[in-house]
């Protein structure tokens, strides 16, 4: 990776002339912490549990996901549950939620989220967009703001989850939330992916990214995972697990797979209705590895803060 | 290298943009598919994958672990065969790694894709498609202020039936209204699955999407292609799709897309 100056040489290098970051770089300014950290960090005490939701390929369920996982935690009426959609240009949640067209509410106390239910609360950019013809068109500094200010500026309250669902990639706004989650504790990240090497190459790069910024991984799920026709009851491997999977890669890295779900087009018309995929089909093979997933993620965090506990 | 801005693009008759605004929809496939078809069609293609955290055209192409040579006007792109007819850029060339992960903000990813567009020897070239990431900012800017210089023919947009896919392109189409890219067509993937044992069709990712899209906006819808497990596996492998499977509904789709494309950048 010869191409791009970076580190000591960032700013500095001779192919450094004339990029608009130069003097940023070279100032080392870039280096400095945000004291927005400590007030997030401070903002954030109260939650118990937080968890993101990465993948790195698109269009892999990471939105569906969050939804689901949001749904089936908040199911349990004593749990305080808010999920947060940091895609800035394709906030896929609040239609998935069944929020579209909901506006987001200003008090003394900061921004209110939009509850779906008295325990379930969401927020996104697309609740801040007046039509949805609006494209967001901003460059990665104007878009970490934004998560800043969700982070900052939202009045949550105190919530037993945060699950904040993510954009593919390793860019800015993965960068930003962990950044400006540093001085909070975060439980870990589900990793979603689809079964072919198209997806797992991109994963395995999130994987690193994890790693990288030591964001520790609850597991992995698959999702896509075969198709089971309706009418002849024959499964087809319509995104084929060519290079053994996430079951592969997860005994490669060492890292659990927490469920492989089938596909299933009613999953499909439930987000594009804005229902709970977990309470309009239960019984489906898709809902129940939902369950089983969710179980192994409740259980995890209650591990992480056993531990804690017993450390201090 | 300052005079070769236009230099490197000269002889490149069009350039389409692979746009989407939602992940996952086949905007990589649906490059691809139609750069072997344009192949097929004998046009000299080139793809210029900006996709810098998730680039899948390596693989895609059977293409993944070459290096990138450098000759007197710039980057020799890499070709899929030794007949050069069709040239390849991509990040996924760059990397020493495959799953390192290019974890960059978006000032230095607006920098390399400044050098992809101005600095690939592409040659001579009938169409230069660029395969993007999904969203609509930094790389999408970047690869819009540099083909400035030279024409961007249009963009070809890619949505999934459903509407929590076609919610993001309706951004997408926005995003092209506001930068001046022509939209030369809808192109709805993942319409359909025919089960191979029974031929039932079931609609997985729900139905009618990228036509209503098309209305709704006042595009061109260009066609849909179906769910495939024959294609899903031929990409994963890197194969010819339009040499292993030239009969089937899935390629003929893919023909008939690519004949409109043509019809439009020719007739423009």
């Amino acid at each position: 990776n010869k191409m791009i100056p970076h580190g000591e040489q960032a700013g500095k290098s001779a192919s450094c002339q004339g990029c608009p970051n130069q003097n940023l770089c070279a100032s080392g300014a870039t280096k400095a912490p945000d004291p927005a950290i400590a007030e997030i960090g401070e903002k954030l005490s109260s939650v118990k549990h937080k968890i993101l939701v990465l993948s790195g390929k698109g269009g892999v369920g990471k939105s569906t996901f969050s939804a689901h996982l949001a749904h089936a935690l908040a199911s349990d009426s004593t749990k305080e549950v808010a999920l947060l959609d940091v895609d800035i240009c394709g906030p896929s949640i609040p239609r998935i939620m069944g929020l579209e067209g909901e506006q987001v509410h200003q008090s003394g106390s900061g921004w209110s989220p939009v509850y779906v239910d008295d325990n379930l609360a969401v927020m996104s950019i697309g609740f801040l967009l007046s039509s949805p013809d609006d494209a967001v068109i901003w460059r990665g500094p104007k878009k970490n703001g934004m998560i800043k200010q969700f982070l900052k500026d939202v009045d949550w309250g105190e919530l037993d989850y945060l699950i904040v669902d993510t954009p593919p990639g390793t860019s800015d706004e993965h960068l930003s939330i962990v950044q400006y989650l540093s001085s909070t504790p975060v439980d870990g990240a589900v990793i979603i992916t689809t079964p072919q090497e198209v997806s797992l190459q991109d994963v395995r790069k999130e994987i690193r990214f994890c790693q990288k910024v030591k964001l520790p991984i609850i597991g992995v799920v698959e999702n896509m995972s075969g198709f089971v026709c309706p009418k002849c009851k024959n499964t087809s491997q319509i995104f084929p697990p060519s290079s053994g999977g996430a079951e592969k890669m997860c005994r490669d890295l060492n890292l659990p797979l927490l469920g492989k779900v089938p596909l299933d087009p009613r999953i499909a018309q439930s987000c594009d209705e804005g229902k709970s995929f977990l309470n309009q089909v239960p019984d489906s093979p898709a809902a129940k590895v939902y369950q089983n997933v969710v179980q192994s993620i409740q259980d995890y965090c209650l591990n992480r803060a056993t531990e804690v506990q017993s450390a201090t | 290298m300052e005079q070769n801005n236009d230099g490197n693009l000269s002889q490149v008759r069009h350039v389409v943009l692979v746009l989407s605004g939602k992940g996952g929809v086949g905007k990589s496939t649906i490059t691809t598919e139609l750069a072997l078809a344009l192949r097929h069609a004998d046009k000299k293609v080139g793809i210029l994958d900006i996709d810098l955290c998730g680039p899948s055209i390596p693989r895609m192409l059977n293409v993944g672990r070459t290096e990138v040579h450098q000759c007197d006007s710039g980057w020799v792109p890499v070709y899929t065969d030794a007949q050069k007819s069709l040239a390849l850029m991509s990040i996924g060339f760059l990397l020493e790694d495959p799953d390192e992960a290019v974890v960059w903000r978006g000032p230095k990813k607006t920098a390399l894709i400044g050098q992809f567009v101005s600095d690939v020897a592409w040659g001579e070239l009938d169409v230069l498609l660029v395969d993007t990431p999904p969203g609509t900012s930094d790389e999408h800017m970047a690869v819009l202020e540099n083909l400035k210089k030279h024409r961007v023919d249009g963009a070809i947009l890619v949505t999934t039936p459903q509407a929590v896919s076609t919610g993001d392109v309706r951004r997408e189409i926005t995003f092209c209204k506001k930068t001046g890219v022509r939209i030369l067509g809808i192109v709805e993937n993942m319409s359909g699955f025919v089960c191979p044992h029974c031929s039932e069709c079931s609609n997985i990712f729900s139905k009618g999407g990228g036509e209503e899209l098309a209305k709704l906006t006042g595009s061109v819808f260009l066609g849909s292609v179906p769910l495939d497990p024959l294609l899903s596996a031929s990409l994963e492998e890197g194969k010819d799709f339009t040499q292993s499977f030239p009969d089937s509904t899935t390629f003929n789709s893919i023909s008939r897309i690519c004949q409109t494309l043509l019809k439009s950048l020719e007739t423009d």
